[in-house]
């Protein structure tokens, strides 16, 4: 298959025999989902999945039936409520003594937004589920309007002139539902990715991954610097790369370099930061502030 | 068997109980459940049941509970929850799904009025609200028929044929919580009647979409295909009925239930334990000589329209009767049931009770008075049964 981590490298042990994002999908050219589920294609090599898709550009993925873009068993769930029904074919699988690993892939408006109380509650009850939010920081598929992932500054159908307020911090609200496992996934350093994505498989319980996810579309970005984007957010201390164990042990991945530089050439290489005219500087301080609430943070070290 | 004095709260959980065991040696039985008045007792006794191969989650509101349900029927397990109220109209995108996606589960609703302002007492306004959400609909009139109708909705929307939801609907607190003496089956009948639970297009390890996106002509052709199974859930109701007698020794009745109205001129139309009030006034009718009938109507999806023709055509006047309202129309059973009726038939409407009023037999007296006064039907009529 192609291997986006190994630059299209041929197909190794490791991969899934049939890839989990089949090709003639309909996603848009550059879409981190698409990078994403290659990714996780890779990390789930041989084991059964089951995937539950709620409202977002995944479902539109899928594919018009009888069709299906998804090399794995996946049931549509309406919007709000991913986590539920995953817990329901989770804990069928366990009933009947199955290894399958049962997997939401959900877009920022349904984890933020209308899924945080399923979301929640299915933290609360650990159950057996990897979550994993795919964010692109807009309503993709309804045609990019904000979300509360949706970063200060940024333009979208609804807020045409920027948003005026901050991103929600889902992997700190998601520990503190002390849960064994809650990560920030970066698709510009593919080893922690796959890394990520093998160890949130192979664990027990409710596992979070939260993946920035480039969206050419909404972003008004060149398809073809979806990754450095995401390096430059990296970089730049924007998207801190971490996990959390069990909601206490924190761990630093990508240690950033809080570039001035990086900052700003994000922001320049999208559209969607020229209305408002966010700078660098508007964010450094934020940035900062957010990076020193990390460090004070108990750590897995 | 054994015979018990319990609520139809328990009844229903203790149903589901049976209907849960009976699936161990299928893929199991899980289910979602939220509590809401007067449906709580139900998922608090379920709670506390041992299920073998079976799981109750407890979730955080009624739309996760039935997504619960959505998850666990795909994973191909027998699952089951109960609501009331707001509860249901909370659920109600789920509740759609589930049938949309063909996924046979069964729901117990303990009618309860839709608010605010709040009113705990029983009308069937938020069961209606989902008639057309493309489950199997049961108005069940007392706590044998509840667990009975349970056990049954399992056996008939689990069939091959059918593969749809039920919901099985009680009077919240009427029945919810009125304990009657109830015989409860032993496991190994259930376990006859109903085998384990298969459903063809459940996920499994092969790449499957199920729910994608689909386009106009196959959406008419699934929707075409679901009202064919409703169809057939009416078809093989007979078929299944005669089993269920075998098996429990007891007779479950149709989707219409008659009480002497086979010479009756004037008919009452009714559902749930409306009907029971009805039979009473009946008989003190018939002792003054009025020629009057009740017919219950007991499945409302798939709407027993033949049986009721055929019921309706000897009827001069037909009274019908609504625990509901759809303001700006009138009673839904009475939009349902007029369509039935001959050119020269009467038809009128009353509704009442709503919000749990206690309709008593001088209130179906009145009604009958003024039905037999008419020289034609008017507006659909309030009355008002006060406190």
């Amino acid at each position: 298959m192609n291997e986006p981590a190994l630059n299209g490298m041929a197909q190794t042990e490791h991969d899934r025999k049939k890839p989990l994002l089949r090709p003639g999908n309909t996603n848009c050219g550059g879409c981190g989902m698409s990078i994403a589920l290659q990714m996780l294609s890779r990390a789930i090599a041989g084991q059964p999945v089951q995937l539950v898709v709620p409202a977002c550009c995944g479902a539109v993925a899928v594919g018009n039936y009888p069709f299906s873009s998804f090399g794995a068993p996946v049931v549509m769930s309406t919007f709000a409520c991913s986590a539920a029904v995953a817990g329901g074919l989770a804990r069928v699988a366990a009933l009947n003594g199955e290894e399958t690993r049962v997997i939401c892939w959900a877009g920022d408006g349904g984890t933020y937004d209308i899924g945080m109380g399923a979301l929640s509650a299915a933290a609360e009850r650990n159950e057996d589920i990897l979550y994993i939010c795919y964010d692109n920081e807009i309503y993709g598929n309804t045609g990019g309007q904000r979300s509360s992932a949706t970063p200060l500054g940024a333009a979208t159908t609804s807020t045409p002139t920027g948003k005026p307020e901050v991103k929600k911090e889902i992997l700190a609200i998601m520990a503190a539902h002390r849960i064994p496992y809650a990560a920030s996934v970066s698709l510009a350093h593919p080893e922690d990715t796959l890394c990520k994505l093998r160890l949130a498989l192979e664990m027990r319980g409710f596992r979070f991954l939260h993946i920035l996810s480039p969206c050419p579309t909404g972003w008004k970005s060149e398809p073809s610097h979806g990754i450095q984007l995401i390096r430059l957010a990296v970089r730049s201390g924007l998207f801190p790369v971490l996990e959390i164990r069990d909601g206490r042990q924190m761990t630093i991945n990508v240690e950033p370099d809080f570039s001035d530089l990086a900052l700003a050439e994000y922001l320049a290489m999208q559209g969607r930061f020229r209305k408002s005219g966010v700078t660098a500087m508007v964010l450094r301080d934020a940035i900062r502030r957010h990076w020193e609430t990390l460090r004070s943070a108990p750590t897995g070290d | 068997m054994r015979s018990e004095l319990i609520s139809a709260n328990h009844a229903a959980a203790h149903a589901a109980t049976l209907a849960a065991r009976a699936n161990r040696k299928g893929r199991g039985f899980c289910s979602g459940v939220y509590p809401i008045t007067p449906s709580t007792e139900c998922m608090e006794l379920l709670c506390a049941q041992e299920i073998e191969k079976g799981q109750v989650v407890r979730v955080e509101g009624e739309h996760s509970a039935m997504a619960v349900c959505i998850g666990s029927v795909a994973g191909g397990a027998r699952s089951f929850t109960a609501t009331s109220s707001n509860g249901l109209a909370y659920m109600a995108e789920n509740v759609v799904a589930a049938a949309l996606l063909r996924l046979p589960m069964v729901m117990m609703v303990a009618n309860r009025t839709l608010g605010p302002p709040w009113n705990i007492w029983a009308d069937h306004g938020d069961s209606l609200l989902l008639r057309d959400s493309g489950w199997l609909q049961f108005y069940c009139a007392d706590n044998q028929e509840v667990l009975d109708t349970i056990l049954f909705a399992y056996r008939l929307g689990e069939d091959a044929r059918v593969m749809l939801p039920v919901m099985v609907c009680q009077d919240g607190f009427v029945l919810s919580h009125t304990m009657a003496q109830t015989l409860i089956p032993a496991q190994e009948q259930v376990d006859r009647f109903l085998p384990p639970l298969s459903v063809s297009h459940r996920l499994a390890d092969q790449p499957h979409a199920l729910g994608s996106v689909i386009l106009p002509q196959q959406t008419e052709v699934l929707r075409r295909r679901h009202h064919q199974a409703m169809g057939e859930a009416l078809n093989i109701y007979p078929e299944l009925q005669r089993e269920f007698a075998e098996i429990f020794g007891r007779e479950l009745p149709g989707p219409l239930v008659g009480y002497r109205d086979e010479d009756a001129e004037l008919l009452i139309l009714s559902m749930g334990t409306l009907a029971g009030t009805v039979e009473r006034s009946v008989d003190r009718l018939r002792e003054r000589g009025v020629k009057v009938g009740s017919l219950r109507i007991r499945l409302l999806r798939p709407f027993p329209a033949r049986l009721l023709r055929e019921k309706l055509a000897r009827a001069r006047r037909v009274a019908v009767l609504d625990r509901d309202i759809s303001p700006g129309f009138g009673g839904v059973l009475w939009g349902e049931c007029r369509t039935c009726a001959g050119a020269e038939t009467l038809v009128q409407n009353y509704m009442l009770g709503l919000g749990g009023g206690d309709v008593r037999p001088e209130h179906i007296e009145q009604l009958v008075d003024d039905l037999r006064g008419r020289e034609s039907a008017g507006e659909p009529m309030i009355m008002e049964v006060g406190v």
